[in-house]
């Protein structure tokens, strides 16, 4: 019924500079609460998306989806958008009698792929994250939620040459406009290679 | 004459012609030229009028350091203002006029201050402009507004784009002469993940210039070798261009790199500002060579010794045919040797020591060079140029020896380490007598985070000029910071040797001759830029001041844009001689970041139109766009305002809105409300804290109304929470208050509650909110389809989830306009569509979409407060007549104590009411209501303000809310309130519900 409706925040939009710059989406997001101590809490994250816990500023990625770590309370499960209601349900069922929070965020955030050269991609992030983005303090398993010039994002790179950005979702122009200027055919700055 | 000569320049491309043009006048430079370089080899010895005085001036310097040939560089959008032509470099259409003067740099009416220099002293400012009090305002202040400033301010938008960058180093090594390459080849070599950054085009530094070997070799062999090797390595970044432009705590550094200036049609980013932490930072930046203060030292053609070596090798051009030499060490010698090489003539080398120079002036005597010892300029001759020197005895008071005919002076008066970076973030100084300069403490770092030194410093930063000792001090500042970084160094680096002429110490000369008397010394500049003299200092002392900070802001020495590069040691030894005192018990002033001035693009970054600021857009904006609304700020979202239809003003079109809603249907998006979900098994408990009211005892399925206070009792958010389940309540907050009560409430949970079993999620923005609102709200939402939404289906104060068309929602019947009125959050993807299919079935009802203004009429009429207008951070629940609100049953919430305060508890605290006006006029926004009589400060007393006001449609008159003193006590009674224009309004003090005081629109 309403897949036809969904509207993502910007509609796929896209820019090509010495980096591509795309809106993907929708994708399922899952804000999860819960104590990273209690056997039960892990357990519970274990049975609904087959993942152990990430540690800190770390995303494990398996066939169910990806696991990130937000905060010493809190994680981010990404699954597939449709997967999001049976995912929020097992995990529900699973955390029965923990002291935890289950919240579909799917549709509060915008995703941005960006593709190209891996070290143009990095180079591309550093002008707007003060994040070390060298490969050796960032590589593939590695999440930072930070900034994005003004804005709070998260983001990854899940292979060489891809980084995965979240932000929220009303200012998906603004990021989408702040990742195209900083990959504007002029503005390479080769520190990454 | 300056002029281009047949050798040296070898930073030259004598092959590509350049053209450019100044104040108008074509010239051709070559690639590879400075613009400073290249005027001069077109004979532009006059580049500038002074600050004050509008003494003409010349070129000094050959980089950063330079006071005087400051241009507007650039036309139009691509102009900027006090650029310096020394660190400009040359392209192809450069377009540059010069600055402070009128109406022409040759002819200049502002010289006159010149002959009234006499009336212009320090501090001439304070002592003038004091008395009458009105002629500041009138008559000094717009002519000291037009004449003050170097360079115009740019008119147009900036053409060009900006960025940051972070980056991350184990070692930051600045400057990119021989030591800095040195240190960071040894750190590199050692393992560690290096920067190096030189903030000209070029490698080296002044090496090149000045000579020596290195391992018996030319250090140009040395300089490109090691750039090979850095080059080579993959954990070293190589910038040039780029400068250190601030050190700051933690490591944290500044890189200030110019792109596209020398190649400005260029595609790309014109500065990029890098954000680099370091664990480790090297100051290899060098010295400034200080001016000798003598009469006349300002006149075009004096120029630094050093400054003239540069322009003969580096761009093969000289300053003068016939050039005096003029110093107190042994460098300025190489400046002569030079000027002979090329052909140059050199009457006479005056060293003021009496007992001379060392191995370089036993040269100098070899090659026949006239060296007079303990001898110095009385005074320069000459305007506009220099046409000679008069000599005297530097022991005595300046009776002329003899004069001399020549057309330059290269002046040295020692060298000053750069010390400014490692000054930026706390590193402390020594005076080192021997070389009469100040150079870093390594004993008092700036330090880290663990008290720990993170800067050192290399080389002539340092106060080593040999070039041996340099490359040792290097070697070991490379790997003292590998080591201090926290690395095991993989290999140490062994020093190369390296070899100059041993030098002499320079004497200390700061007044040239040492008893100049006030006519000389009035002529002997410190501060080109600011037109501060020997005297100025001396009066400055003489008045008093005894501090150099006070000094600097009373003479203005050190202030301009240069930032007293070349005057501060010299101003600050002056001060201290007519204090009678040690130079360092006078100390300097701070350095503060940047290192030069940087450019304002560049602190900016990306931050410019489009992403100039985050805008938030709700899932319906686009659809706004469309229909023109007319948009408000709140917080960074853009709100519809109201939606003008053709020919409409804004007032009609809310009226249209209000009318048709209150008579049908209208759509509100509601999407921007703040949506907290607080959960957990003591979340009742935590919403008891934080609201006034009783929440625990909330059902579920149920929605109540809330107020929040801060622990000061002031109120601070109100909205409507809805117990989902058991365990878990979702609460609505202002528009603007989203993420603060967000944090506000994590702030409670994680510093005072934090064994509370509560955890809370902003979920904002996965939904987009669509207020139904109107008698027709419900037969529209049963046409969609899919929920009850019956009177008693769904009642009042009610929540359910469900469907509407397919679309699956959270609907609250809630009303904030005081109509039948429900609220449908739907998931942000699907806001979009289930508002087009309200409007689509809303059709037959007339639905129109209402904005920010309509709902603030409507929730007037009803008497509901909003927050930032009944409120403003000193109001309480208590003032607004909220009393029901605020739950007695409860041992505590944030802000009862506060509440029970004297002053919270005062029975005169202003109240709400409601005001109608007895004429149906707008009371102006904002207006106070006057009392009888003034106050302390002889005010007029005051009883109350009107807090919202607006022109009501459906009463058809103005209604307002006001705070009053004893307001609710004195309904019926009519208040004169004054308007900013004159008129008095008159208006009645009345219930603030002025519309369906019972309820029952809403409760259909």
């Amino acid at each position: 019924m309403s897949e036809a409706l969904l509207k993502t925040a910007l509609s796929g939009a896209s820019s090509d500079g010495f980096v591509r710059v795309e809106e993907l989406g929708p994708q399922g997001m899952i804000t999860l609460r819960g104590d990273f101590d209690s056997a039960g809490f892990a357990a519970a994250v274990k049975k609904a998306v087959g993942l152990a816990l990430p540690k800190q500023r770390k995303i494990s990625t398996g066939k169910g989806g990806s696991v990130a770590w937000m905060s010493p309370d809190e994680l981010l499960v990404l699954v597939d958008y449709d997967q999001v209601g049976a995912t929020v349900a097992k995990l529900n069922a699973a955390l029965e009698g923990e002291h935890a929070l289950v919240a579909d965020v799917s549709d509060a955030r915008a995703f941005f792929r960006l593709s190209g050269a891996d070290g143009a991609v990095r180079d591309v992030m550093a002008k707007l994250a003060p994040v070390d983005f060298s490969p050796a303090a960032f590589g593939k398993g590695d999440i930072r939620r930070s900034r994005l010039a003004q804005v709070a994002g998260a983001f990854w790179t899940p292979e060489e040459g891809v980084m995965q950005v979240i932000c929220f979702r009303s200012v998906a122009q603004y990021t989408f406009d702040l990742l195209s200027v900083s990959a504007e055919t002029g503005g390479e700055v080769g520190h990454f290679g | 004459m300056s002029t281009r000569l047949s050798t040296g320049g070898r930073l030259l491309n004598k092959d590509k012609q350049v053209r450019f043009a100044f104040n108008g006048k074509q010239f051709h430079g070559f690639e590879g030229d400075t613009l400073a370089s290249a005027l001069l080899a077109n004979d532009q010895m006059l580049v500038g009028r002074s600050f004050k005085y509008h003494r003409p001036r010349g070129i000094v310097a050959s980089g950063a350091e330079e006071p005087n040939a400051l241009v507007g560089l650039g036309l139009g959008a691509k102009f900027e203002p006090n650029q310096r032509a020394t660190t400009t470099e040359l392209f192809d259409g450069l377009n540059c006029s010069s600055q402070n003067h009128w109406p022409s740099l040759e002819f200049d009416i502002g010289a006159v201050n010149n002959k009234l220099a006499r009336f212009f002293p320090a501090g001439f400012y304070y002592k003038t402009f004091m008395a009458p009090r009105a002629a500041w305002k009138h008559v000094f202040e717009p002519i000291v507004r037009q004449s003050a400033g170097l360079g115009r301010v740019p008119k147009d938008r900036d053409a060009d784009r900006y960025e940051h960058f972070y980056a991350f180093f184990d070692v930051a090594v600045i400057g990119g002469g021989v030591a800095g390459l040195q240190a960071a080849l040894a750190a590199a070599e050692a393992g560690a993940k290096v920067l190096l950054m030189e903030q000209t085009a070029h490698w080296g530094g002044r090496a090149p210039v000045d000579g020596g070997t290195v391992e018996g070799e030319k250090v140009d062999d040395f300089i490109d070798a090691t750039v090979a090797k850095l080059q080579a390595m993959e954990n070293v970044t190589l910038r040039t261009r780029m400068m250190g432009a601030g050190v700051y705590d933690h490591g944290y550094l500044t890189g200030y790199e110019r792109l596209t200036d020398h190649t400005p049609d260029q595609d790309g980013p014109r500065h990029r500002l890098w954000r680099i932490r370091a664990s480790q930072i090297v100051t290899a930046t060098g010295a400034i060579e200080r001016p000798l203060s003598f009469a006349g030292n300002d006149i075009p053609g004096v120029m630094l010794a050093g400054a003239m070596r540069d322009y003969i090798v580096n761009y093969g051009v000289s300053s003068g045919d016939r050039v005096v030499v003029v110093t107190n060490n042994d460098d300025a010698y190489r400046t002569a040797f030079t000027l002979k090489r090329h052909g140059l003539e050199v009457p006479v080398i005056l060293d003021a020591r009496p007992e001379g120079g060392g191995k370089l002036a036993e040269l100098a005597r070899e090659q026949g060079f006239r060296v007079e010892n303990g001898k110095a300029i009385s005074k320069v001759k000459g305007g506009k140029r220099v046409t000679g020197v008069a000599i005297c005895t530097q022991a005595g008071e300046g009776a002329v020896l003899e004069e001399i005919t020549c057309d330059a002076v290269a002046m040295s008066g020692g060298w000053s380490p750069v010390v400014h970076l490692w000054s930026h973030c706390g590193g402390k100084l020594t005076w080192d007598e021997a070389q009469a300069h100040f150079r870093p403490d390594p004993n008092r770092p700036p330090l880290g985070a663990e008290g720990q030194g993170f800067v050192k410093v290399a080389g002539a930063a340092n106060g080593e000029f040999d070039l041996g000792a340099i490359l040792k001090d290097a070697t070991e500042a490379g790997l003292s910071a590998v080591t201090a970084a926290g690395l095991k160094p993989k290999s140490k680096a062994e020093a190369p040797a390296g070899e100059t002429l041993a030098e002499a110490n320079p004497a200390a000369v700061w007044l040239m001759p040492q008893g100049a008397g006030p006519a000389l010394r009035m002529k002997a500049f410190l501060d080109y830029q600011n037109d501060v003299k020997v005297s100025d200092v001396m009066l400055a002392a003489q008045e008093g001041y005894e501090s150099v900070e006070h000094t600097k802001r009373y003479t203005t020495l050190g202030m301009a844009t240069d930032q007293g590069k070349l005057s501060n040691i010299n101003g600050l030894a002056t001060l201290a001689h007519s204090l009678n005192v040690d130079i360092p018990q006078v100390g300097t002033t701070t350095f503060r970041p940047p290192y030069t001035p940087i450019s304002m693009g560049a602190i900016a970054g990306e931050a410019r139109a489009e992403t100039f600021q985050p805008l938030r857009r709700t899932p319906m904006h686009d659809w706004h766009e469309e229909q023109n609304a007319f948009f408000e700020p709140v917080g960074h979202w853009r709100r519809p305002y109201c939606y003008p239809r053709q020919g409409e003003s804004h007032a009609e079109a809310v009226s249209r809105e209000i009318n048709q809603t209150r008579a049908a249907l209208g759509l509100l998006d509601a999407s921007t409300l703040g949506k907290i979900i607080v959960k957990g098994p003591d979340a009742g408990r935590f919403l008891d804290m934080m609201y006034t009211n009783m929440m625990s005892t909330l059902k579920p399925g149920k929605c109540r109304y809330g107020l929040m206070c801060n622990e000061n009792g002031f109120l601070i958010d109100d909205g409507v929470v809805a117990r989902i389940d058991e365990d878990t309540f979702l609460c609505h907050t202002t528009t603007g208050g989203a993420d603060r009560i967000h944090g506000h409430m994590e702030e409670w949970l994680q510093t005072e509650w934090w064994d509370w079993k509560v955890y809370t999620a902003n979920v904002t923005e996965q939904y987009a909110q669509i207020a139904v609102v109107g008698p027709k709200a419900r037969e529209v939402l049963e046409k969609l389809g899919g929920m009850e939404v019956s009177k008693d289906g769904l009642k009042f104060m009610e929540w359910a989830d469900g469907e509407l068309a397919g679309i699956p929602v959270r609907a609250y019947r809630i009303s904030f306009s005081g109509e039948l009125s429900y609220e449908i959050a739907v998931p942000a993807s699907l806001g979009r569509a289930l508002w087009d299919k309200l409007l689509e079935a809303g059709a037959e009802f007339n639905v129109m979409p209402y904005g920010t203004e309509a709902l603030h009429v409507m929730r007037a009429e009803k008497g509901f407060i909003m927050i930032g207008d009944e409120t403003d951070g000193t109001v309480i629940p208590q003032d607004l007549g909220l009393n029901w609100a605020i739950s007695k049953k409860k041992e505590d919430f944030l802000g009862k104590r506060a509440q029970l305060r004297s002053h919270m508890a005062d029975p005169n605290r202003w109240k709400l009411v409601g005001l109608e006006t007895l004429d149906g006029a707008v009371l102006p926004d904002g207006a106070y209501v006057p009392a009888s009589g003034n106050n302390a400060n002889g005010q007029r007393n005051t009883q109350g303000r009107v807090t919202s006001t607006y022109h009501s449609p459906t009463l058809g008159k103005g209604i307002a809310m006001a705070l009053v003193h004893n307001g609710p006590d004195r309904m019926g009674e009519v208040l004169e309130i004054p308007g900013t224009d004159g008129t008095i309004y008159k208006a009645r003090i009345c219930d603030p519900v002025f519309y369906d005081k019972d309820g029952e629109k809403q409760n259909v």
